[in-house]
């Protein structure tokens, strides 16, 4: 069978009938789906719902900030708690409900198994299962906003003793204890759902697909789950120990003290335990929120400036070693804590060398540029913006990553500077690089090419003007999490500039409608894609637009090349694809 | 499209270097000893990330535009990498960063590893929610001793601290919502907090450590000029975080001299 | 049929040597494409399982060796004694129902064994089971004993058991939040008992499989990936009883 217009030839081998038949019904095929690729698409647009939730939170602070007098249409105004607690959920939903949640459980369910050639996950019902959890915690969370007390206000990093004493804040009752449990239950989720990546990527590659021809999305997913399996085991003892505390009378992290003048009863246990948990699982969290976007960076700029990734193993060995150093630096978060100040010293040298491999992964980036044929399409423009946004939310890295530094810059506005540029901006593009490469193979259809230059242009420039002046306002020591900026007088100077950034978060929140709207017309309305639009390599170009049940329409694929063979010297396309079988230098 | 993304490229890269060059928003005038050494880690390390930042952007932004497609003149090169340069570039990088980072650690060590000196103006800070409180020994130069159950911050100064009667050392204490100091001198800060966490932060001073309860963490630094610096909370502390701000007046001796022999009359 | 189509330059293919490729040189891939012809066999479904399984083990070690450093910080812990200003460290660990644990303990390995007897037992099974599809052959009727009914048995009984030793502990005066080592005791064999619970669930699933209409090498796989999150189980519940009993 000859692949499409774009396709290579797919070699034939002996019919493969699927582990389970295609689904009948509306509830099997759509909701109660055991098809990766279904449950990749309820991934992605949870995930979907949860950044215009986050982002809607995201400009109730903005415009507070700036205004604190005002009152808004259908919030009316904005009380001092009521902005922590649009803090801390914007935060949470964030970090969990689309960071950790559409590059790995969306995109990665979708593609993993496609791009090594599998029918399937390894575990199809667990998979299931592992949205459907993930479902009910977003419930759980967005429930903490409607109870009496309403949604905490204790920051994503819920430190104690704010979020272990009931009384400690308006939202600290029943909406911390929600909070908390719908974090125990994401937990669940990412641990069901790292076993399905780990145990497929091992186990169901098709033949010639050894781990160094995987695609670096495929590594990217790989290493992530192993982050993920070592890490949220230890979010959820905190959480558990958490709760105990709060309702069972326990100290594991109330120290002796009073609060409202009250006695809280509790006595001997310590805060930084709390701080040391939290930290051992948040650390390797962002880079759990990262890697799968350099994945994708990686495949779309080896695409698009038809060229082989520069340095593949590099490339691998990279993110190895940002997975494994990710465990070995929590305690950077905790340099002003009181924890030791030898700790310190300690956790600073190991941040320093967490910032070696993430400077090779962009020498490599930059190195596959080099001497390419750039197309610019819509995901290349997105996999160029992570690159720079990476470069700008790194280097302010290594301030941070020195104690002495961090004196005067620590909890000051400096640090979601750092944060956003690279997890909100960065790791966000990832997310829309992949939407657009992607959204042909899932859909069938081509986006709108116009639409998203103009979404790319308004978001690459309008969040540098949110996330660059944030740096200065750290320095000139505007602390975080101030709801007004009132109260002391060296903080009326930075006024200005924060109204900028606000109207930059309103200008560029509203160019995602942009996104929006391409997204769901073109899934309807676009112009139809064939099975490998972008002439790309990997696997997934190789099948079918949209895929069939079983991926390969029972043709199981069969490996002859590494990911990335573009421009191979006397090939007759200037693209190779991985199950081509015609001789080229075998890599 | 090339040319578009270099030009935005190259200028957020030039406008936001500008702004760092220019300091046009930048760290507060320093006041203590530590600042000179601070900000010169400061200078150091803006400096290196600075060329990097900019090389790279511009790296970026001029290979985008050169190697773009050009049509049927335009040709990639099949390269898989070079090892060497990856070997290169991974020294370097490693170099620069453990480097830098252990330039500054001599800072740490003197302001972290070393306890107040001797004859230090010794503060007993404490959060809670919502102010700051200062303690000073007296002339018995020791602190009471304080009872949690005994704490009441609507009453204010000494009571809110919790103050013990029954030891005799509290007896002298001063209570204080501001805090003075005299200049030139070290000032030892104990730092305590009654709650939830909250942080001592005095941007003038390059100082700023978190305040734990069930903790008492000694710190120090030196008031090099006199003048009025403002003290803000930076740990997220409830609802009142963003106002719970105190003042630090660094004073002459005499001044200071001065001012807690009146306070300490007061306790007579 | 909308393509994107970069301007590709028609290439003459003068030096390439088209045709028929050559297998890949490594074997690659999990598979190594054993799976081609049908669904997945039992021998790869059961591999699938227990690397599932090994995968699955590694956060609840995780959650166990959190509650471990918390355990050995929480001990070494000096916390302001405002009474005195100084820092004091206020462990005190409390007695434990060793006896009880200890019988409890040899529950739990002893259900470990039956377990293991009859994980094997079902793999006789599924080996003899072409030949009683055999008419007219006859493998006489075996006296089985019901190694699954017996180990479900023992774990409910251990189970019985945790909950009597946290009746003699509050008996004695010592609840979970009574003092911080006592905490611990309640955190620690609890969560290993909700673990051990779903153990049992799974045993229970298995059990219920012929009446479920499930394959027998499906039951075979649930029972033989139980088995080995039982003994994991056997092992911690040993650790967390040893870590109780002597780090204190």
């Amino acid at each position: 069978m000859a692949g499409g217009p774009g396709g290579g030839k797919t070699i034939m081998v002996a019919q493969e009938p699927h582990a389970h038949a295609a689904p009948q019904g509306f509830i099997r095929k759509y909701i109660f789906s055991l098809d990766h690729k279904v449950i990749g698409l309820q991934y992605y647009f949870l995930a979907l719902t949860a950044v215009f939730v986050g982002m809607f939170l995201s400009l109730l602070m903005r415009i507070h900030l700036v205004w604190p007098a005002a009152v808004l249409p259908l919030v009316g105004e904005i009380k001092p708690e009521t902005y922590l607690t649009l803090v801390t959920m914007h935060g949470t939903i964030m970090v969990f409900f689309v960071l950790t949640t559409a590059p790995q459980g969306g995109f990665g369910n979708y593609f993993l198994p496609i791009q090594i050639g599998a029918p399937d996950m390894a575990f199809p019902v667990l998979n299931m299962l592992s949205f459907w959890t993930t479902f009910v915690a977003y419930l759980v969370m967005l429930a903490a906003f409607f109870v009496v007390g309403g949604a905490p206000l204790h920051g994503w990093t819920g430190y104690a003793p704010l979020s272990a004493l009931q009384s400690a804040g308006p939202g600290e009752g029943l909406g911390a204890d929600l909070w908390i449990t719908s974090i125990a239950i994401f937990c669940i989720a990412s641990l069901m759902g790292a076993l399905n990546f780990i145990t497929t990527t091992l186990d169901m590659r098709a033949r010639g697909m050894s781990m160094m021809r995987m695609p670096l999305t495929c590594w990217s997913w790989f290493i992530t789950a192993i982050l993920g399996l070592l890490a949220f085991g230890v979010l959820l003892s905190a959480g558990v120990l958490l709760l105990m505390d709060r309702n069972l009378g326990t100290s594991f992290y109330l120290p002796l003290g009073t609060i409202n003048g009250q006695l809280t009863g509790h006595k001997g246990g310590s805060p930084l335990l709390w701080q040391h948990l939290f930290w051992f699982f948040g650390h390797p969290e962002v880079y759990i929120a990262i890697l799968p976007g350099m994945g994708v960076a990686s495949q779309i700029l080896s695409t698009f400036s038809r060229k082989p990734i520069f340095g593949y193993k590099a490339m691998v060995y990279a993110m190895l070693g940002i997975g494994l150093l990710g465990f070995m630096v929590w305690g950077h978060h905790m340099f002003m804590s009181g924890m030791s100040p030898y700790s310190a010293f300690a956790f600073s040298i190991m941040t320093m060398a967490i910032g070696v491999p993430s400077a090779i992964k962009t020498f490599n980036w930059l190195g596959t540029l080099w001497r390419g044929r750039i197309q610019f399409t819509s995901p290349m423009l997105f996999a160029i913006g992570f690159v720079s946004l990476f470069v700008s939310g790194g280097l302010s890295g290594p301030f941070l990553a020195q104690p002495t530094l961090d004196i005067p810059l620590h909890d000051t506005a400096f640090v979601p500077a750092h944060f956003h540029l690279i997890m909100g901006v960065a790791a966000i593009f990832g997310i829309f690089a992949a939407t657009y490469y992607w959204f042909p193979k899932m859909f069938g259809r081509m986006m709108n090419e116009n639409l998203a230059r103009i979404h790319f242009l308004f978001t690459l420039v309008g969040t540098y003007c949110i996330f660059m002046p944030m740096h200065y306002l750290g320095l000139a020591g505007q602390p975080r999490r101030y709801s007004q900026l009132t109260e002391l007088n060296y903080l009326h100077p930075l006024v200005p500039l924060n109204r900028f950034i606000t109207y930059a978060a309103i200008v560029t929140v509203t160019a995602q409608l942009v996104f929006l709207y391409n997204l769901l017309w073109s899934m309807f309305k676009g112009p139809k894609a064939s099975d490998n639009p972008w002439h790309a390599t990997t696997l997934e170009w190789a099948t079918a637009t949209p895929p069939p049940h079983d991926n390969f329409g029972g043709h199981t694929p069969v490996v002859y090349h590494g990911p990335y063979e573009y421009s191979v010297p006397g090939a007759p396309q200037d693209y190779v694809m991985q199950n081509d079988p015609a001789t080229v230098a075998a890599h | 499209m090339g040319l578009v993304l270099l030009c935005i490229i190259w200028l957020i890269t030039i406008a936001s270097t500008y702004f760092f060059v220019a300091k046009t928003w930048w760290l507060p005038a320093g006041a203590s000893a530590a600042t000179a050494a601070i900000d010169h880690q400061f200078a150091i390390t803006f400096v290196l990330m600075g060329i990097v930042f900019v090389a790279a952007q511009l790296a970026l932004g001029l290979f985008v535009w050169k190697f773009q497609d050009r049509g049927s003149a335009s040709r990639a090169e099949y390269s898989h990498g070079n090892i060497r340069l990856e070997v290169i570039w991974t020294a370097l990088t490693a170099v620069l960063f453990v480097g830098l980072n252990l330039a500054g650690s001599q800072i740490w060590a003197a302001e972290r590893f070393r306890p107040a000196d001797e004859g230090a103006t010794r503060v007993e800070v404490t959060g809670m929610q919502f102010a700051w409180y200062f303690r000073y020994p007296g002339p018995d130069g020791k602190f009471g001793l304080t009872k949690p159950e005994l704490e009441d911050p609507s009453a204010g100064g000494e009571a809110a601290l919790g103050l013990n009667p029954a030891d005799p050392a509290s007896k002298d204490d001063v209570v204080t919502g501001t805090m003075f100091v005299p200049v030139g001198r070290q000032v030892e800060v104990i730092l305590r907090a009654h709650d939830v966490i909250h942080s001592f932060f005095v941007p003038a001073m390059r100082f700023k450590q978190d305040a734990v309860p069930g903790l008492a963490i000694h710190m120090h630094f030196t008031p090099t000029q006199t003048g009025d610096y403002e003290i803000a909370c930076a740990e997220l502390c409830g609802l009142g975080h963003y106002k719970m701000h105190g003042m630090l007046k660094v004073v002459s001796q005499e001044e200071f001299d001065k001012w807690l022999a009146a306070r300490e009359a007061e306790k007579q | 049929m909308e393509t994107f189509t970069p301007a590709i330059p028609a290439q003459v293919p003068s030096t390439f040597r088209g045709g028929r490729g050559n297998p890949p040189p490594f074997a690659g891939g999990g598979d190594d494409g054993r799976s081609d012809a049908g669904p997945p066999d039992h021998r790869t479904r059961l591999r699938r399982a227990r690397l599932g399984l090994a995968v699955a083990l590694t956060p609840i070690l995780m959650l166990f060796v959190s509650f471990t450093s918390a355990y050995i910080v929480r001990q070494g812990l000096p916390t302001l004694d405002a009474n005195s200003n100084q820092l004091v460290r206020d462990w005190l660990p409390i007695p434990l129902p060793t006896q009880l644990f200890l019988l409890n303990t040899l529950v739990l390995l002893l259900s470990s064994v039956t377990l293991e007897l009859a994980r094997r037992q079902l793999g006789r099974e599924a080996a003899l089971a072409p030949v009683k599809g055999i008419p007219g052959v006859s493998l006489g009727t075996e006296r089985r004993i019901p190694w699954l009914a017996v180990t479900i048995g023992l774990g409910l009984t251990f189970l019985a058991g945790q909950w009597m030793a946290w009746q003699a502990l509050a008996d004695r005066g010592f609840f979970v939040a009574t003092a911080p080592s006592s905490s611990f005791v309640y955190l620690m064999t609890g969560c290993h008992a909700l673990h051990l619970f779903g153990g049992i669930l799974a045993l229970l699933v298995a059990g219920a499989a012929s009446v479920l209409h499930r394959s027998l090498d499906s039951r075979r796989i649930i029972v033989d990936v139980t088995t080995w999150y039982w003994h994991f189980m056997a092992l911690l519940w040993i650790y967390i009883l040893a870590l109780l009993e002597f780090a204190h």
